[in-house]
């Protein structure tokens, strides 16, 4: 058997390390808030480009429209993305890009958040992340009837959230991703899938407290060893899904089944690598506390 | 007498109940176009829709998908109310009667199946409304956003300045507005209102008190026309004639029939769709999740062979069933929720993969029987526990009681439903499914 355990603090430095890096990336770039957060106007158009879109952005600008960003997205498909805009201004920016390409634009979607609808956002998701946590914690707390697996399960669905933000402030500066509603929906689904995996193991756990008790460390070892080709499996078979979505899959979806992904990633290392390492470390902390008064006692009534 | 046992009989239910799936997830219409040397044959294999009565009671059903509006195309728009003049203890009326009025001006607008819906958040009272496979997002949002304040108001003569005196006759006294023409003298466009009894009754006694002095007719704090009354009118007709084109009186009737909007709104979110990029990204995510699932499929038989070749029958059925239930709902399908879906179908063989890894360890000690029915016994607890967190975060996020604190978007709902419920279906066929299955299978293979 593989002396997992034995390791743990390896496990706890690489995630610390990529939760530096994630740090580091928020910290210097912040993240990239979509259209959802910031307030702002999507659109996507369909027209047979001849000029880079540099250069539609920049006469763009001359005309006095106020231009954030050009992105292909598909084929003949580019995302333009302005300030906060109404109808007629966004209609007289069509009129002059049909007059700039000399042939006719078709308008595929429009989409215009006002500037009030981010905050009330970010306050729905910060309850819907507090709740869910909350209830997860209190489930796995009454499942395992230890406050111990609860706290560690709940630190590793931490540790993944962050990771996914991390990852997302870095693919933000580098690849454009944006931050938006979907990233939201996607971070909740990371915490479902977290605990998800963290309870088959801490499952395994239990059973062998149950039926052979012991060192924890030692169960531990065994419950890793035995749940890792079943959780690399499922692993593998809900990336299949995504990867396909997102090579396969229109550019709405693109990011959001990303940040599933790495959701995915993030919560099988952290089910054995990080829950149970926490959970393990926990207990010896616990016990060394525990012999520690009892040193403490003895000497007391030693006096 | 030939003794059928249970195993057998459920796969039986299960062959039936994929059946009755099958026929409700197919599309309405298959075109079918095969060529083998002379033989051509092309022709649509329509599906029959479910349409008869028993008794008194009619049963229509034509299983058909339903797509949301960045699948099928549409406009999503998000309304803020200005409830600055109005009473704390009256707002959560007035939000009422501005939904109804608006859901009144939408239905008339001709848009089928619309969701108008109020959301109220940190003092913030938005109306949303849906409006599947809308062309002119423009003219909808102009017809709902307008208050549409309808009042009638003597004008002093004594004075010169235009202050006007608002008499009690209002839009709230119409019965009915429509787009007629000046049949006298210019042809134009006018509106023809017609008074409630109630209201007919006022505009006599207020044209009889006003013979020979003009009165205004004033529509959102504007006047939009100032006859002078040549004599008492009785019958509870009256016409507004203005300068409007035809579209403009087609929709200002629109809103008069509807009422006016207790308060003002205005536009603070809009997504609208064209229906193209939506059949796009169909197309689209239904090559993904082909592609998908192939791999899956494909991934468990070499993993776990002739048990993975259990699993993808499960799964299969589990694919089918899904789908037939989104139509049985039905699900309102969207981008976010086919997503749900496929992530779904990547989490549906955990069960099976928990199992037949748990299967592994169980031969080593067991025939093949008993570490089967073992295996399937012991992972049942990991399963459902570890499937119960999910749940939870499905609910908070589809939010199905409507609580204010949490989103109530659309996409992210429809993620959650498909999500929920690809959890739900994979417990049943990753369990119960494929451990029949795998009993039958079994034992045959020990009679041989």
């Amino acid at each position: 058997m593989i002396k997992w355990m034995k390791y743990r603090f390896v496990y706890l430095g690489i995630s610390l390390f990529f939760l530096f890096a994630g740090l580091f990336g928020v910290l210097r770039w912040g993240l990239k808030l979509g259209v959802d957060f910031t307030g702002g106007a999507v659109v996507e158009y369909k027209f047979k480009n001849s000029i880079s879109t540099e250069d539609i952005s920049k006469k763009l600008s001359e005309k006095g429209f106020s231009v954030n960003s050009i992105q292909k997205a598909g084929e003949d498909n580019y995302l333009f993305k302005f300030p906060p805009i109404e109808r007629e201004e966004k209609e007289k920016v069509t009129l002059a890009l049909e007059e700039m390409l000399g042939s006719k634009v078709e308008e595929l979607r429009f989409e215009n958040v006002g500037p009030s609808i981010g905050p009330e956002l970010i306050k729905k998701t910060f309850i819907a992340m507090l709740l869910s946590t909350v209830v997860i914690l209190l489930w796995v707390a009454f499942q395992f009837k230890s406050i111990k697996f609860g706290t560690s399960a709940i630190l590793a669905m931490i540790h993944d959230s962050l990771i996914l933000i991390g990852v997302f402030s870095l693919l933000g500066h580098f690849f454009d991703a944006e931050i938006d509603f979907l990233f939201v929906t996607a971070l909740l689904t990371t915490l479902s899938f977290s605990v998800h995996d963290t309870i088959v193991v801490y499952d395994r756990i239990r059973e062998y407290q149950k039926k052979e008790g012991g060192d924890l460390k030692n169960l531990a070892d065994k419950a890793i060893s035995e749940t890792m080709v079943r959780s690399l499996n499922n692993s593998f078979t809900i990336l299949f899904m995504l990867i396909a979505l997102i090579l396969l899959g229109g550019s709405t979806v693109k990011w959001f089944a990303a940040a599933l992904l790495i959701g995915t990633v993030a919560g099988t290392y952290s089910s054995p690598f990080v829950a149970v390492s926490l959970l393990v470390s926990l207990d010896e902390l616990g016990s060394k506390l525990k012999n520690g008064k009892k040193l403490f006692q003895f000497l007391k009534s030693r006096k | 007498m030939l003794q059928i046992s249970t195993p057998v009989k459920k796969t039986l239910l299960i062959l039936v109940l994929t059946i009755v799936a099958t026929f409700i997830s197919l599309p309405n219409k298959i075109p079918l176009n095969i060529k083998l040397g002379k033989i051509n044959i092309k022709k649509d294999i329509v599906r029959p829709n479910i349409n008869f009565k028993i008794g008194k009671y009619e049963i229509k059903k034509n299983f058909d998908l339903f797509l949301g509006l960045d699948l099928a195309g549409g406009s999503h728009l998000v309304f803020e109310a200005d409830i600055s003049n109005i009473k704390p203890e009256d707002v959560k009326n007035a939000l009422d009667s501005l939904r109804d009025v608006i859901e009144r001006r939408v239905n008339l607008f001709g848009v089928s199946e619309p969701v108008v819906q109020t959301s109220s958040f940190g003092g913030k009272n938005r109306i949303i409304v849906e409006l599947p496979g809308i062309k002119d997002t423009k003219e909808a949002v102009n017809i709902i956003g307008k208050t549409a304040q309808l009042v009638f108001a003597e004008v002093p003569q004594s004075t010169e300045s235009a202050s006007f005196k608002l008499t009690n006759l209002t839009g709230a006294d119409l019965s009915s507005a429509r787009v007629g023409f000046d049949q006298q003298k210019s042809g134009k466009p006018v509106i023809q209102l017609q008074f409630s009894k109630e209201g007919g009754d006022k505009f006599e006694k207020i044209t009889s008190e006003n013979i020979g002095k003009p009165l205004a007719i004033i529509l959102d704090s504007q006047v939009v026309s100032a006859p002078i009354v040549q004599e008492t009118i009785s019958g509870g007709q009256a016409v507004i004639s203005g300068t409007f084109t035809l579209d403009e009186a087609k929709e200002l009737s629109l809103q008069l029939n509807a009422g006016a909007l207790p308060v003002s709104i205005n536009l603070v979110e809009e997504r609208t769709v064209e229906a193209v990029l939506g059949t796009e990204s169909v197309n689209k995510s239904i090559r993904a999740g082909v592609v998908g699932l192939l791999m899956v499929l494909i991934f468990m038989i070499l993993s776990y062979g002739w048990l993975g070749v259990i699993a993808d029958l499960g799964l299969i059925i589990f694919g089918i069933m899904t789908l037939a239930l989104y139509k049985l709902i039905p699900v309102v399908l969207t981008l976010p929720g086919i997503a749900g879906f496929l992530l779904s179908v990547g989490m549906a063989v955990d069960s099976n993969i928990l199992i037949f890894e748990r299967y592994k360890e169980e031969k080593l000690k067991r025939n093949t029987t008993d570490a089967l029915e073992i295996s399937f016994g012991r992972a049942w607890d990991s399963i459902r526990d570890a499937n119960i967190a999910s749940l939870v975060t499905a609910f908070i996020l589809a939010n199905p009681f409507e609580w204010s604190f949490l989103h109530t978007s659309g996409p992210v709902r429809g993620f959650a439903i498909t999500l929920a419920l690809g959890i739900g279906i994979s417990l049943f066929t990753g369990i119960y499914v494929s451990r029949n299955l795998l009993r039958v299978f079994v034992k045959e293979k020990k009679n041989d």
